[in-house]
């Protein structure tokens, strides 16, 4: 008998005595299983095994003694976090990066994808997408090497325009405004083109005869975008609108990482900069495992809140 | 059929191609100097800010090219990036692959563990532990294996997989033909679109990578394009450390010709592979 008729018999008769289906299921499952199994061992020893690890944040641990034998210390580690003058800053730092980004690149995007479709020329139209997609390819290495450049107080640009029209030079780099506005722009200039292809491809499905409804109506463009395109986004916008409440928490670990100067932590120091330096640099390991764990828990719930609330409006949720 | 447009029209009209055209040009602009000034010669240093070089020169490369530590460093990332995006793609399209099959048991319970590592995770210490637990440290599996398969990639792919007909593999078995087979030989080269835009963004994601590095990654041997030119630029410009005194041996236009040698294998990739990523793709599978 060969396979394709074994296989269609498994899935069709009943008469089959149970010990053969199971054999036949599992003839025909193993591949797949063979397949899955490589990734999944991925999943379960580098993001399981450390979700349970995260049990060291209520022990003393000590590099020495080993993840078992260091002792148990309780919540001590999570009082000693809301106690410590640290947290008020991390929260606040990270709740200040996340509204800018949230009320200012956010609507950025948005705004670049609407532009992008009214432009009627083909050609011109790839061009600028080919452009406003480069950035998002370059690393934050790069990125922040360039700014730094650029902004050097001697002989940056910035500063020789300064300059130029009679300003005296600005130290970009110690004060607490321009690391703000630097790592706005960054995200702006680097995200917005590249983020607005979801909006986009969202506006390539509208029906079109909508706009030529609207245009026999004699409405302008500006109304159209107002009555037809954005109505149609409303749900991407949402759910984009959801990732970005889940990740409330998160502010991109290596950018700020490597905006970070001792003249800047009181405005740049977020959870993942705080729990690197007390983690890795400073080696206590128990005490940062705590910290992020309160991160990843905040983020949590942060996440099933915005979906739920999202499916209370009566929008699509995440999951 | 283009129609006149009405004034309001006209005036929007202009709006969007300034609005457009300002931010494409804030875009290059940045880019524009980097390659300017990588070509000027050494004296153009005293010259302050500038646009155009004086004359100009390979000098800055010429240099990079003869110093032995961004030479290792270029080999790195070029090692990295190609066997990481390879072990990192096979993993993730046979899972998807497998977890396409609706009737596989135990599917959705492997798939509600995907979904979960995007909701919650061990953080940074842990995964650290784990790492140097399995001697993975100083090794470049360190960067390859933690994040070879996302959650994301795998909804992704899987989606797509699943929206293929499965009239056509079920042709294919009759005709005699093994899953590895149909995988490598029917699913894969139908996927190319899915298949060429995550492939793309792990060439990305592994040539740019730089925190794990600086964790993972001890020995300065080993370190990639990404470690070096932050030490190049960075901390010499912050005066951090006392490599500071030492570094500053490099010109501006060295620093620049090293942004550049960064930055240009991905810039030159992506146009190829536009067409794939603009389909929107990512629309139907945001939702698990």
């Amino acid at each position: 008998m060969n396979q394709s008729a074994r296989l269609a018999e498994s899935v069709g008769s009943k008469r089959i005595p149970s010990a053969k289906k199971k054999e036949d299921y599992l003839k025909r499952a193993f591949p797949f299983y063979l397949m899955i199994f490589p990734g999944l061992l991925v999943f379960l020893v580098f993001k399981y095994v450390p979700m349970f690890g995260v049990f060291i944040a209520f022990k003393n641990y000590s590099p020495f003694r080993g993840v078992w034998k260091s002792e148990w210390i309780g919540l001590e580690n999570f009082v000693r976090l809301f106690s410590e003058n640290d947290f008020l800053l991390l929260l606040k730092n990270t709740l200040y990066l996340n509204l800018l980004d949230t009320f200012i690149a956010f609507p950025f995007t948005i705004l670049v994808a609407l532009f992008l479709n009214e432009v009627r020329k083909k050609h011109f139209k790839n061009a600028i997408q080919t452009i406003l997609y480069a950035p998002h390819f370059l690393s934050w290495v790069v990125v922040v090497g360039i700014t730094m450049l650029f902004l050097r107080t001697q002989d940056g640009g910035v500063n020789v325009l300064l300059n130029a029209l009679g300003f005296e030079s600005i130290n970009f780099f110690s004060n607490a405004g321009s690391f703000r506005f630097i790592w706005l722009f960054h995200n702006i200039w680097q995200g917005a083109g590249w983020g607005a292809i979801i909006y986009l491809a969202a506006i390539a499905s509208i029906n079109p005869s909508l706009y030529e409804a609207a245009t026999m109506d004699g409405a302008s463009r500006l109304r159209q975008i107002w009555h037809i395109t954005l109505p149609s986004l409303k749900t991407v916008i949402v759910i984009m609108f959801i990732l970005r409440l889940g990740n409330f928490i998160d502010v991109g670990f290596e950018h700020i990482f490597l905006l970070q100067n001792p003249l800047n932590l009181h405005v740049s120091d977020v959870f993942e900069t705080y729990v690197y330096r007390i983690g890795l640099v400073q080696g206590d390991f128990s005490y940062s495992t705590a910290v992020g764990l309160f991160k990843s828990v905040v983020g949590l719930v942060m996440i099933v809140a915005a979906n739920t609330i999202a499916k209370r409006l009566g929008e699509e949720g995440v999951y | 059929m283009e129609k006149l447009m009405s004034k309001g029209d006209r005036v929007f009209t202009v709006l969007v191609y300034a609005f457009l055209i300002v931010f494409t040009l804030l875009i290059l602009f940045p880019l524009f100097y980097v390659v300017s000034t990588s070509f000027a010669p050494e004296g153009d240093y005293y010259r302050g800010f500038f646009l155009i070089p004086s004359s100009w020169t390979l000098e800055a490369y010429q240099y990079l090219l003869y110093n032995p530590s961004f030479v290792s460093a270029f080999k790195s990332s070029v090692v990295i990036t190609i066997f990481g995006t390879i072990i990192s793609m096979t993993l993730t399209s046979l899972m998807a692959y497998g977890l396409s099959e609706r009737w596989l048991k135990g599917r959705s319970v492997i798939n509600f563990l995907i979904l979960f590592t995007m909701l919650f995770s061990g953080g940074l210490i842990p995964t650290y532990l784990v790492v140097s637990g399995l001697h993975l440290v100083d090794t470049y599996w360190a960067l390859w294996l933690p994040g070879a398969v996302s959650a994301f990639s795998v909804i992704v792919i899987r989606g797509f997989f699943t929206s293929l007909p499965y009239e056509l593999k079920e042709s294919a078995r009759i005709d005699g033909c093994g899953e590895w087979r149909l995988f490598a030989a029917l699913i894969l080269p139908l996927s190319k679109p899915v298949i060429a835009t995550f492939t793309l963004f792990g060439i990305v994601g592994n040539w740019n990578t730089y925190f794990s590095a600086v964790i993972y990654l001890n020995d300065g041997s080993k370190w990639p394009l990404q470690v070096f030119l932050r030490q190049m630029l960075i901390l010499e410009d912050e005066k951090i450390g006392e490599l500071a005194e030492a570094l500053f041996t490099y010109t501006p236009a060295a620093r620049m010709a090293a942004i550049l040698i960064t930055a240009l294998p991905l810039l030159v990739i992506y146009p190829f592979l536009q067409k794939y990523f603009n389909k929107g793709m990512f629309i139907g599978s945001l939702k698990g």
